[in-house]
């Protein structure tokens, strides 16, 4: 899946690859804040959210959330993280004004979690941290005169985040919003956070830096920050790629900074050079104990974690006897999954077979429907769908009349047998009926008659198409096929 | 009872009085007010103990063991619509709207806010010099600091303008000044103690505790502080309950002298009552012996990158943008933090900023606070090896009495030599009492007595039969 | 290590990280005052402290978290009213960006 900047553009040092690291900030799904008892805030007016603990008041001492480090468990856990046993909060030191405290309580050098990996990436870490406050610009302010004013908002400040960050194994950049889609749909499975991009719940900065394909080493690398949709990130990528490759190809050297990417001009601009002013100051938190993990936190957190996509694809490929794409798919997109299986579950009899239920549901019914419509919000009952496909392989329904029924179920819901009665849509079996309709069919196309006799099988065509048109659909194409051969004797 | 006699009661006995119905809380709240109020507007000509005097008696349930007995309490504790500024300049005038808790567990149990009371601002220094608003004077003779960072409160119950006051000691600010005014104080145990609400110099080290006239009112104030407080992450279930001491004699109770806190550096006439106290202590029934604390002449080195670290980042908060003061005319943020913080902040308090920054800095961490934090562990391994041969060590809480107002300004390193005997303990988190054991040249010295942590009633029970039998008269104190 | 001395570049530099505004006559004697503190201090570089652990808490407890439990929040009146500045809403600070 490397992507490599072609050969013309890197000029002389031949092809290069990029390659790609990615920081994702996930607000946590907890009621209250990191370190004290305020609710989270969604969008209730500024400053109500607040307490003299994350004000940073003089006095206040934090003390972190069970909760937060449950869902950072569950974190590690999915993916394949070393969970350690003790971890412990370190303070990041620099003066900001949504930084009440004048730093941020964060993890540093003995994380949550420790290593992992989530498909083909590996994780590097996860830690715990707070969120910083809401800055907004106002313009110049009539209080500080001649000169333009922020407000700060603390009802953000000290939201619970985990960051996870992964090592540098993505080579392009829609191999770095595919394998952020993954991420997120593993996330919202877990159901630690609503991973919502747009609201910000869920924020991604990207390293990249570029090499000569078929190197091991790495180049110089920037960090291209808070890109908030899956599209930025893309774009925003690709930008900084081939920033640094027109860098490279004039004979320059890229600078390691942090960079913006603005979605409207496609420009990259440098935030702040990373070396002159950031002296963090990292030194563990006194005002807090090291996080210790017990059996019991780790079980707890288990237990708490539903299936994840990759766990999920592999049972239905196992155990309900899926093909791996179907599989994948059903997995990947979690509320076609779901649906899936509250069909199965619907124990309907006809029993559908599973891979032609998961047909229908990811072909015949994703197809009717809006794009990205979850399915359990149609007018399509997973039972009705799973009765659907299950006379359809009885044989009571034609696929044909099967998909009628299914545009009847899309537009007005309902149960497929009221409507394949209501509609006359029943399969015409293999009695006198079809036997009948068959053999006017041969008198009709008598020469193609004579052509599937004389062994062109091509021929047959037009004398089902003749049955299917006297029969609405209704007949089974296979039953057709046969009285067809019996009639002629061959 | 005349006003003066309800003054001379100590805090137990108040309380045992108002309980039997024969003292008035009010009465002995009054009496104490208009000599705390008298003190407060008198300035630069009283001792300068309080930065703010309640205009009343609060609504206090007399009901409770402590009985309405009023309580001055050290200017950076949060009392919840009161000022509460740290001694500084940068928090003037600000009303925090919440109360530290150990303060709360306190009004609960009974005791009054009488006052709060002047100190080093941000807790920084050992003279009560550095607070925005004055320093403090000693009552033993006013040209002589009280010792710090909790002056005002040492100072205020040693002239009997307080019954009781809570301080906090970092390394060595409850003893300290405790010693230099001839009165009781007490570091409990790290943990003991809640910290919610008391506005930090370090983290690791920062822990409240009671300054009074004697050991039964420590205990009594103590017993109502301690205990697990959910606000505090730090914060532990004390183990047990603490009891009033009785204990007369000391038989067969082990104390160790360590020589390299008693040797050099402790003036001859602080050296002189301390061994006389330690006869006293040998003829109670104790048995004394040498003991070694082989790191501790390290401790101030380590004391002074760990503390300064600390309150690089815990004082990186006063920023001119939520509370405080702000500079005027800023244009530009940088310029508003800059200039807020050079002249909201006094000099050493900038001073241990500054060399708190540089310790953690980029290529220096290691060599520094790491450095620093590994001898805090050597140090710690000290006192429990000792801790293995003795119940005890002593030494003499300061290595001088109290020295003139302006004396050791020009030269913080001498200053900081000032908590040479205290600060091992804070380091290791140990439980440390001063009790005042006699006169240098008409001034008090402090006795300091610690133990392994949550020793307190072991503590109090050994201070008690000390003090009984060194029979120390902390009259002259009174004004 | 003995003999630290601070100069005027590094006392610039800390102050700097610090958001210490020093004024021209300050700079020498906070390094002076500095460089005679940390001499002192440097005394810890003499010890061997090879596999000697660090220690960052005295209290030997495991982490104590607290639950997932809302708290009433401040009222926003509460919250302004010790702020130097404020704007409506919120505390006004000059724009980082100005």
């Amino acid at each position: 899946m490397s992507d490599s900047v072609d050969t013309a553009n890197a000029g002389a040092g031949g092809v290069l690859e990029a390659v790609i690291g990615l920081e994702i900030h996930v607000q946590l799904a907890t009621a209250t804040k990191m370190f004290c008892g305020c609710e989270l805030s969604f969008g209730e007016p500024p400053n109500t959210r607040t307490c003299p603990v994350c004000l940073g008041l003089p006095g206040s001492l934090p003390v972190a959330n069970a909760r937060a480090v449950h869902l950072g468990l569950m974190i590690g856990l999915a993916l394949g993280s070393e969970l350690a046993p003790r971890s412990i909060f370190h303070r990041k030191n620099y003066f900001y004004p949504d930084l009440p405290k004048g730093y941020q309580i964060s993890q540093y050098d003995e994380p949550l979690c420790l290593g992992g990996h989530l498909g083909a990436v590996r994780i590097h870490r996860v830690h715990l941290e707070e969120d910083a406050a809401k800055l907004i610009h106002v313009g110049s302010s009539g209080r500080i005169h001649g000169s333009d004013a922020s407000i700060v908002d603390f009802n953000r400040g000290g939201t619970p985040l985990a960051e996870i960050v992964t090592e540098p194994d993505l080579r392009s950049p829609e191999q770095a919003s595919e394998w952020l889609k993954l991420l997120r749909s593993t996330l919202r499975r877990l159901g630690v956070s609503d991973v919502n991009m747009e609201e910000g719940s869920l924020r991604c900065d990207a390293n990249i830096s570029l090499r000569p394909a078929g190197t091991s080493g790495l180049g110089v690398k920037t960090e291209l920050k808070n890109m908030n949709s899956f599209r930025f990130i893309e774009r925003g990528i690709r930008a900084e790629i081939a920033r640094q490759a027109e860098i490279l190809r004039g004979g320059g050297q890229v600078v390691q900074e942090t960079l913006h990417f603005d979605p409207a001009s496609a420009a990259i601009t440098s935030l702040r050079s990373k070396e002159e002013a950031h002296d963090y100051r990292y030194f563990p938190e006194p005002d807090l104990l090291p996080v210790t993990i017990d059996p019991g936190m780790i079980d707890a957190a288990r237990a708490d974690m539903s299936e994840l996509p990759a766990e999920r694809a592999e049972r239905l490929r196992a155990e309900v006897g899926l093909n791996a794409e179907s599989a994948q798919l059903l997995a990947f997109r979690g509320e076609l999954g779901d649906y899936f299986e509250a069909a199965l579950a619907a124990e309907r009899e006809p029993a559908p077979e599973p891979q032609t239920l998961a047909n229908w549901i990811a072909g015949e019914l994703v197809a009717r429907l809006a794009e990205g419509e979850d399915p359990a919000g149609s007018r399509v009952e997973p039972g009705a769908i799973a009765a659907l496909v299950g006379l359809v392989g009885a044989k009571r329904v034609s696929v044909g009349a099967g998909r009628q029924v299914l545009d009847r179920l899309v537009s007005d819901g309902g149960e497929p047998e009221a409507i394949v009665e209501a509609e006359g849509l029943a399969a015409i079996g293999g009695g006198e009926d079809l036997a009948a309709i068959v053999a006017a069919a041969l008198q009709a196309n008598a020469e193609a008659a004579e052509r599937v006799r004389g062994g062109n099988a091509k021929a047959i065509g037009p004398i089902v198409g003749h049955v299917m048109r006297e029969t609405k659909g209704r007949a089974d194409g296979t039953e057709v096929s046969r009285l067809i051969h019996e009639q002629l004797g061959v | 009872m005349s006003v003066t006699d309800i003054r001379e009661l100590s805090a137990v006995a108040a309380a045992a009085e108002i309980g039997a119905g024969s003292l008035s809380a009010g009465e002995l709240f009054s009496a104490y007010r208009e000599r705390a109020a008298a003190d407060r507007v008198a300035g630069p000509d009283g001792l300068n103990c309080f930065t703010w005097v309640a205009a009343g008696a609060p609504l206090t349930d007399v009901s409770g063991p402590l009985a309405g007995v009023p309580l001055a309490v050290k200017d950076l504790f949060c009392t919840e619509g009161v000022p509460s500024q740290s001694g500084s300049r940068i928090l003037e005038g600000y009303l925090p709207p919440y109360t530290a808790s150990a303060v709360s567990r306190l009004t609960e149990a009974g005791a009054a806010l009488l006052a709060k009371t002047n100190q080093d601002e941000f807790a920084m220094g050992s003279s009560n010099e550095n607070s925005a608003f004055g320093p403090v004077r000693n009552p033993w003779d006013r040209e002589r600091v009280p010792g710090g960072s909790s002056g005002g409160s040492a100072a205020a119950v040693a002239a009997g303008l307080a019954p009781w006051a809570l301080g906090t000691d970092t390394g060595g600010s409850i003893r300290q000044p405790a010693a230099l005014c001839g009165i009781v104080g007490l570091k409990p145990t790290y943990g003991a103690v809640s910290r919610y609400g008391m506005i930090a110099f370090a983290s690791s080290l920062d822990q409240a505790g009671p300054l009074t006239r004697d050991v039964c009112d420590a205990a009594l104030l103590l017993s109502h502080m301690v205990g697990r407080d959910a606000r505090d992450a730090t914060s532990l279930e004390f183990p047990y309950a603490i009891e009033l001491p009785t204990a007369e004699r000391l038989d067969g109770v082990r104390l160790g002298v360590p020589e390299e806190l008693t040797g050099a550096g402790v003036e001859p006439g602080v050296l002189e009552a301390f061994h006389a106290s330690i006869v006293r202590a040998q003829e109670l029934g104790a048995l004394v012996s040498e003991v070694r604390l082989p790191h501790a002449p390290h401790a101030l080195s380590a004391y002074y990158v760990i503390a300064p670290a600390e309150c690089s980042s815990n004082l990186a908060r006063f920023d001119g943008v939520r509370y405080g003061m702000r500079a005027e005319g800023a244009l530009e943020l940088v310029d508003m933090y800059t200039r807020t913080r050079h002249d909201g902040f006094g000099a050493e308090v900038k001073r241990r900023i500054m060399l708190g920054t540089y310790a953690l800095s980029s290529g220096y961490y290691d060599a520094y606070y790491g450095r620093a934090q590994r001898v805090r562990t050597k140090i710690a391994e000290d006192f429990r090896s000792v801790f293995g041969e003795v119940d005890f060590i002593v030494t003499p809480t300061a290595p001088t009495v109290a020295f003139g107002l302006g004396e050791k300004t020009g030269d913080p390193l001498a200053m900081y030599l000032n908590d040479y005997c205290t600060v091992p303990m804070s380091l290791a988190g140990i439980p440390a009492i001063s009790i005042p054991c006699g006169l240098s040249g008409g001034l008090p010295v402090g006795l300091q007595i610690a133990g392994p942590a949550f020793c307190e009633n072991r503590l109090l029970e050994t201070a008690h039969a000390l003090e009984l039998a060194l029979d120390f008269d902390g009259t002259p104190a009174r004004v | 290590m003995r003999c630290t001395v601070i100069g005027r570049d590094e006392v610039l530099h800390v102050a700097r990280l610090a958001r210490l505004a020093l004024s021209e006559a300050e700079i020498e004697p906070m390094a002076r005052e500095l460089s005679a503190v940390l001499d002192h201090i440097a005394r810890i570089g003499e010890l061997d402290l090879t596999d000697v652990p660090p220690t960052s808490h005295v209290v030997e407890v495991s982490g104590a978290l607290r639950l997932d439990e809302p708290c009433v929040s401040l009222p926003r009146e509460v919250v302004l009213a010790q702020a130097p500045a404020v704007s409506g809403e919120g505390f006004l600070v000059p724009s980082p960006q100005a």
